[in-house]
């Protein structure tokens, strides 16, 4: 009886810790976003104030301003045009070499996979300079191809590394099905495979969407003119040197991680799966 | 991110002759991989070659030929050899940034890793909100970066910064987070230790989920303690996830640029400044030292090349898949 009753109140004690304990990284993990949307509401004596304070006279304030007053619905349709065609480029050309690295193995097989994933490690540092002086001869900087151009040599590899990830999920079984019908290996791929893989291929495209979309780098050294920045190079404009709005970065920043987390959010499993398939499965 | 290799397509004996013949299967796994291999190469490949010739030259802004208007000014900078890599060798410069490039990764893997794994263990037990507490746990890794860095530059600022106010109100001094040298390094640290755990939690629970109940019963039966069921079943059962997230995320961590870029701008006086940003400040501040950056560009590169191929071998040789 009392050990029973002894279990029962370590358990009891050993819940409590483990609920606390979870309670305090989620508070770490929220209030950082949650203080964002607070100081997006408040005018500007309140974030310019050093009292800590969770509301003072809410207001939309910030958001008209950066709707109306700033170039920021220009740079939101600049960054969602990179990211899209980035994203739509990169699936299509990946998509068939994620195919034939999960299916075949053929001479040239090893340094393709190498390949990729040594591309996937190039720091920003080692090929910036080059595109921008490539892309400077091409007259191609400040402008969108250019910008895409590079974020395209991420992509590509990257979206056809998860894409085999994916590939290698799919039952070969099909593969053989289709062949014995007299489908060539493209056509088993394109009529069999690439219909089952519909989760796959939005996983990937949804990773370089949000690559492209969340690149800083390139973008700070490429886009020149204030009319081309995406949004990640735009905010930083807020907050120069001198003088910081942070009423106006504050409320284009939940303007843009509200829809993003959202998103995020739902997908955010299936991301996970792709960048560590196959691993789990040894 | 796997490279097993699973020779699904080896033919057997029996079905041998059904099959096409290897060289035209070899043609066709050839024209599919032509698309990234041609992109790759024009995309990667030319720019890597180039900027290896670049980091061999005296290229800068003012030697770099450009078009202005209707008037090409050719290109003055002259080859070099060595020592652009030979003058970064020896400067006191590259030795401080790697120091810190090094410290800021292991230190941030290992935080990322220990508390990843610690709440991944939590989120794996029968536990109420479970669901709920995930979704906040993942909250960070759902904003993009470069709005995160913005908020921790606000929230850590001096003057009008939360983190402040709220030490102030509990009667300690506000500290210049973004300001001090030695602060600055902690900022950049929490700030990329905030943003990557939660990708490291969710690896890491997908992980412990595929690690069979059954053995942790049958220790469990045999009077194993939590500490030995954890040594000997956890850890190794974790082992081929945590190989990939972890060499995942120390790349990553190495090149991270919008953290040490926005947050603390590099500075201040460069003491928070990685090899990346050092490196793209070179070529895209002040006088555009293109040479110099493309030299700094190839070494990182060549130390992530020798980083994962000794990580690769150490895997090997313990017998791990990959």
């Amino acid at each position: 009886m009392s050990a029973v009753g002894r279990r029962g109140a370590r358990r009891l004690g050993a819940s409590l810790a483990l609920h606390a304990t979870l309670v305090v990284a989620s508070v770490v993990a929220v209030f950082p976003v949650a203080w964002l949307v607070l100081t997006s509401l408040k005018p500007r004596d309140a974030w310019q104030s050093s009292r800590v304070e969770l509301f003072r006279d809410p207001t939309l304030a910030n958001y008209a301003q950066v709707l109306g007053d700033t170039a920021f619905p220009r740079w939101l349709v600049n960054s969602l045009f990179v990211a899209a065609l980035t994203t739509v480029l990169g699936v299509l050309l990946a998509a068939t070499t994620g195919y034939a690295v999960s299916r075949f193995r053929f001479p040239g097989f090893r340094s393709i996979m190498w390949m990729l994933l040594v591309t996937q490690m190039f720091p920003v540092a080692t090929l910036i300079v080059p595109i921008y002086n490539l892309l400077a001869a091409l007259g191609l900087i400040n402008q969108f191809p250019g910008l895409v151009i590079a974020y395209l040599t991420t992509t590509v590899p990257f979206c056809a590394w998860m894409m085999k990830g994916y590939f290698d999920t799919v039952p070969v079984e099909i593969d053989e099905a289709g062949r014995v019908d007299g489908l060539t290996p493209f056509g088993t791929f394109w009529r069999l495979i690439l219909p089952l893989s519909k989760p796959g291929l939005a996983v990937a495209a949804f990773y370089s969407f949000i690559t492209a979309w969340a690149e800083v780098a390139y973008a700070t050294a490429f886009m020149t003119g204030d009319d081309k920045y995406t949004l990640a190079v735009g905010l930083g404009q807020f907050v120069g040197q001198h003088k910081a709005e942070w009423g106006l970065l504050t409320a284009s920043s939940v303007l843009i991680a509200v829809p993003a987390a959202v998103v995020f959010l739902l997908v955010q499993r299936h991301l996970v799966t792709g960048l560590t398939a196959g691993a789990t499965k040894a | 991110m796997t490279t097993q290799v699973v020779d699904t397509a080896a033919p057997g004996p029996r079905a041998r002759g059904r099959r096409p013949r290897a060289g035209a299967r070899h043609w066709y796994a050839w024209a599919m991989c032509a698309p990234v291999v041609i992109v790759t190469l024009v995309l990667v490949g030319y720019p890597l070659a180039r900027g290896v010739y670049l980091s061999l030259t005296d290229a800068t802004e003012a030697t770099m030929g450009r078009t202005i208007g209707m008037n090409t000014i050719p290109s003055t900078y002259e080859f070099v050899g060595l020592s652009n890599y030979a003058g970064i060798v020896t400067s006191a410069e590259f030795l401080t940034r790697l120091g810190w490039t090094v410290t800021w990764t292991v230190v941030c893997v290992a935080l990322h890793y220990g508390l990843g794994l610690g709440l991944a263990m939590l989120l794996n037990r029968p536990l109420r909100l479970r669901s709920l507490y995930r979704v906040l746990l993942v909250l960070p890794w759902a904003v993009p970066a470069f709005v995160s860095a913005f908020i921790w530059r606000y929230l850590l600022n001096g003057e009008f910064g939360v983190v402040n106010a709220m030490l102030r109100a509990a009667g300690l001094g506000g500290i210049d987070w973004l300001d001090d040298p030695l602060w600055a390094k902690v900022s950049v640290i929490a700030v990329n230790v905030w943003l990557g755990v939660p990708f490291m939690m969710l690896a890491l629970l997908g992980g412990l989920q595929a690690i069979p109940r059954e053995l942790y019963e049958a220790a469990e039966v045999d009077g194993a303690t939590p500490w030995r069921r954890f040594r000997h079943i956890t850890l190794p059962g974790l082992r081929p996830v945590a190989g990939t997230v972890v060499l995942l995320g120390t790349i990553w961590t190495f090149n991270q640029f919008p953290v040490i870029y926005l947050v603390t701008r590099g500075g201040p006086g460069g003491s928070s400044e990685i090899l990346v940003t050092y490196a793209y400040r070179q070529a895209f501040e002040g006088i555009r030292d293109y040479s110099g950056s493309a030299a700094w560009g190839v070494l990182i590169l060549a130390l992530l090349v020798v980083m994962a191929v000794v990580y690769r071998r150490a895997l090997r040789t313990r017998g791990e898949a990959w």
